[in-house]
């Protein structure tokens, strides 16, 4: 056991409204040591790091810094306190200079000397072995220089814990070998550094210990020794059963008639979608039936969302079929997919799916705009809009005062109760869910899955996107699983369905490699 | 026991429409008519300062605008380009879109309008003619806008700054179209030719009022009507309160964008051809009442309201007509109407503050 540690999380809770984002968490942070966070979105990495950055304050437990407790109420605090963060998206000021970005912290009545600061950071380079030019242009650096400067500025702070907050999801490969190099020195000059990854590969790399959380408990350490002896892939395992629940998955409990009707609704193939710079869809195909849950797991920002917009006809597909009973789709606009029965509840309620200063009403028709009854000869029929809105707030439980109240003063849940409301309304054929339950609290969440579910029951083809595994494990019939675009393989939902997921989640394991392991 | 909860729910649901409404009211006293009685404070300080009477110039300005019938008649027919352009404001303005290039708009309308109606009115009847002349105005503006219209619709370039230029090139466009194109040869000042008095649009019966206002009257409650009833107004609202949910439920955004532009331009260009073919007859080099740029806080203060415009179009011309009167007999420049208005929206804006402010502590 090594010595007192630098940095300790003794019991500490974070509530957000309607989730635990933290619950009595743990943790020990030695010097010397490389700390990996490992867990999927939403298990609660980024808010223990937003604590230990001093952007937020736990509700409950303590976090001490060399044996004494502290608060750290704002990132200020926190720097002081020795502890600097380096965040996935970089905080330089990409047209100045690198000395310039260093010395931008500093207080307004302190004179700026670049010359000085230049100085101390090549300095620190060469001792780190490292080359980069103090007067280079910031944005010209490559992203891996670029976050090299953020380490170095952290160190030149005086830092001695460093947080890497998904420090490699922006990286080359190489990049990452040189991030990973350069955190070994780090722990060898008896800093503590904390990484935060979702990849397997890296935290067996680069780890001295590793803490797995999954819905804001850890469950898991690993300390250096087990991670020394115990065999790779035994590790590996472990690991996995962590970061994705226990061993053999949920027991599943949907329709056992599912396999009655066959016939796809909906098929895919060779679906390419260029996502512009943030995510891009390639080859992907697939068939959804009439009553089945396909369920599409992945890490976020794999091409879900890409897939989604290009299938409900939002975004253009580069190249690829789109069938709706047999019937090509892909050169049809919105509005005539919707006509057809195809639906989209998108993930983002408030900044596209509900114009939040209309109301109730209007938001539940707004994509039958023109349409009779409720629009005779272009002119709008109030009553009938809102006679049409008093059903659906009925059958979907949508809280509100009324009908004309602006959709946007509802609660989360309840906008997307409204949400589910329009896109179920009338002739749904196929529905695309995505994330259909992020950011709601445990009841809506309840109520969410059991409406997707009893649609799915009564015939409606579905596609649920989530990052939630156990969202996917519950309601799905099959799974598929994105990674950098790609369907990378689909599988029955069935006993080690968690396990075989959570490893192509992972990045570990492609469809075709398990099936060829299997064989 | 059906019947009961209904009943219930709807004498609940008509005492909230009476306190709403009372509350409406309240709103409207605060965040409208306050600004304007501020404003008129603080611009009666800046009179006494440059030794003017306030009260005696606002009181001029009351009786010159309102109380002597050639005075309000003048007030009533500036009214008619001014609703015009605050109809194609309220258009552009509630579909999110910033058609800012109204003053190039409305001259190459009122250009197009003076170029074709003295020469045809001597071969068609005047209706036909009148009707033409209106068609070509709105036709040139519209035209105007295309090139802003589909930068935006196709490749999102901001129109705040490409009507803003296209405004100046439209001004220069018409000024040189005056002199060199459309000049009446027979006058020394360069203009062009003059549509006959008996020629232009009709008097309201017994007075000097151009039936202009009733054109502008009829588009500005169109637009409002259009705008708040119809299904092609609310797809323009979506576009504007919020263009992503617009791509979401499927709206042809660009498509609508152009549209939005053509039509909105288009008033602003009936907008001049009403002022030629009803007051002026013809259109003077370098003659630009530069009315756009004194609508625009005019449909922010009626919240881009259509009935609300009419009220504030009405005190503004009001403004205008008594100010012009004024310059003459007290000698306050007619520009102080504009240090009217420009002390209306720094009033506004500090209201719209604050009650934005007041909202929300009493939310929490």
């Amino acid at each position: 056991m090594p010595a007192a540690p630098l940095i300790e999380f003794r019991g500490v809770t974070k509530r957000f409204p309607g989730v635990i984002a933290n619950d009595q968490v743990d943790l020990r942070i030695h010097a010397g040591e490389v700390h990996v966070l490992l867990g999927e979105n939403g298990a609660g990495k980024s808010t223990l790091i937003g604590m230990l950055s001093g952007l937020q304050q736990p509700d409950e437990g303590d976090i001490l810094l060399e044996g004494a407790t502290v608060k750290l109420t704002s990132p200020k605090r926190a720097l002081r306190s020795g502890i600097g963060t380096v965040f996935q998206h970089g905080m330089l000021v990409p047209t100045l200079t690198v000395a310039q970005n260093l010395s931008l912290g500093n207080p307004w009545w302190r004179f700026r000397r670049e010359g000085d600061i230049a100085h101390r950071f090549e300095a620190l380079c060469a001792d780190f072995g490292v080359r980069i030019d103090p007067h280079a242009i910031t944005g010209e650096l490559s992203l891996g220089e670029q976050q090299q400067v953020e380490i170095f500025r952290a160190l030149l702070r005086g830092s001695r814990v460093l947080v890497l907050d998904e420090a490699t999801s922006m990286l080359t490969p190489q990049g990452v070998e040189e991030l990973g190099a350069l955190m070994r020195e780090l722990a060898k000059r008896l800093l503590a550094v904390i990484l935060i990854t979702h990849k397997l590969r890296e935290a067996f790399d680069f780890g001295d210990r590793i803490s797995i959380l999954r819905h804001g408990r850890k469950v898991a350490e690993l300390g250096p020794e087990q991670l020394r002896e115990t065999d790779e892939h035994k590790l590996h395992q472990l690991v996995v059963r962590s970061m994705f629940g226990g061993a053999g998955g949920a027991p599943h409990i949907r329709r056992a008639d599912a396999t009655g009707e066959r016939r796809p609704v909906l098929t895919v193939r060779g679906l390419s979608v260029d996502g512009g710079g943030d995510g891009r869809v390639a080859e992907v195909s697939f068939e959804v039936a009439a009553g089945e849950i396909l369920g599409i797991a992945g890490i976020d920002g794999n091409g879900q969302k890409q897939l989604a917009e290009a299938l409900a006809g939002q975004r253009r597909a580069a190249a690829g079929e789109i069938l709706l009973d047999g019937r090509p789709i892909a050169s049809l606009d919105v509005g005539a997919r919707r006509r057809l029965g195809l639906r989209y509840v998108t993930d983002d309620r408030l900044g596209e799916g509900t114009v939040g200063a209309f109301p109730v009403s209007t938001n539940l028709l707004l994509k039958e705009i023109g349409t009779a009854p409720f629009w005779e000869g272009g002119i709008e029929r109030p009553a009938r809009i809102r006679e049409h809105a008093r059903a659906l707030i009925e059958e979907f439980d949508v809280r509100t005062p009324g009908p004309d109240t602006p959709i946007a003063r509802l609660s989360g849940g309840n906008i997307q109760k409204a949400v589910l409301a329009r896109e179920l309304f009338g002739g749904a054929r196929v529905v695309i869910y995505n994330k259909p339950t992020y950011g709601l609290d445990v009841h809506n969440i309840a109520s969410a899955r059991r409406r997707l579910s009893e649609a799915a029951d009564a015939g409606v083809a579905t596609i649920l996107i989530s990052t939630d595994l156990d969202e996917i494990l519950e309601l799905s019939d099959r799974i598929a699983v994105m990674s950098g675009g790609r369907v990378v393989g689909i599988i029955a939902n069935d006993g080690d369905a968690r396990t075989l997921v959570g490893e192509m989640m992972a990045g570990e394991m492609t469809g075709e490699e398990r099936a060829g392991e299997a064989a | 026991m059906m019947v009961e909860p209904a009943q219930s729910s709807g004498a609940g649901s008509l005492g909230l429409v009476t306190s709403a409404a009372g509350r409406a009211a309240v709103r409207i006293g605060l965040t409208a008519v306050a600004p304007v009685v501020l404003a008129l404070v603080l611009s009666g300080a800046v009179l006494s300062q440059m030794g003017t009477d306030p009260l005696e110039y606002y009181g001029y300005v009351v009786q010159r605008a309102f109380m002597t019938p050639s005075g309000f008649q003048a007030t009533v027919t500036r009214m008619a380009p001014l609703l015009l352009l605050g109809a194609g404001l309220i258009l552009a303005f509630r579909a999110g879109l910033w058609n800012l290039g109204l003053d190039g708009q409305f001259m190459l309308g009122a250009t197009a309008a003076a170029a074709l109606a003295p020469p045809l009115a001597q071969v068609w009847p005047i209706p036909l003619v009148l009707a033409a002349s209106m068609v070509a105005a709105m036709a040139a503006a519209a035209l105007w806008s295309l090139l802003p219209a589909l930068l935006k619709a196709y490749h999102g370039v901001n129109e705040i700054i490409t009507t803003l230029m296209m405004s100046f090139l439209g001004l220069s466009v018409s000024n040189a179209l005056v002199k060199l194109a459309f000049l009446d040869p027979t006058t020394t000042v360069p203009q062009t030719r003059t549509l006959a008095v008996a020629d232009r649009l009709p008097p309201l019966s017994g007075t000097t009022v151009s039936s202009g206002v009733l054109i502008g009257l009829v588009a500005i409650v169109a637009v409002h009507l259009v705008m708040t009833r119809t299904s092609f107004g609310l797809r323009l609202r979506v576009v504007g309160a919020n263009p992503r949910a617009a791509i979401h439920v499927g709206l042809r955004v660009p498509l609508l964008t152009v549209m939005v532009f053509a039509a909105s331009a288009a008033l602003v260009g009936l907008a001049g051809a009403v002022e030629i073919l009803g007051v002026h007859g013809n259109v003077r080099a370098d003659w630009n009442p530069a009315f756009g740029l004194a609508v625009i806080p005019l449909v922010f203060l009626a919240r881009l309201n259509g009935l609300a415009t009419i009220v504030y179009v009405l005190f503004f011309s009001a403004l205008q007509i008594g100010a012009e009167s004024a310059a003459r007999r007290l000698g306050v420049p007619h520009y102080f109407s504009l240090v009217l208005v420009a002390n209306l929206l720094i009033v506004l804006a500090l209201v719209e503050h604050l009650s934005q402010r007041w909202r929300l502590d009493t939310r929490s």
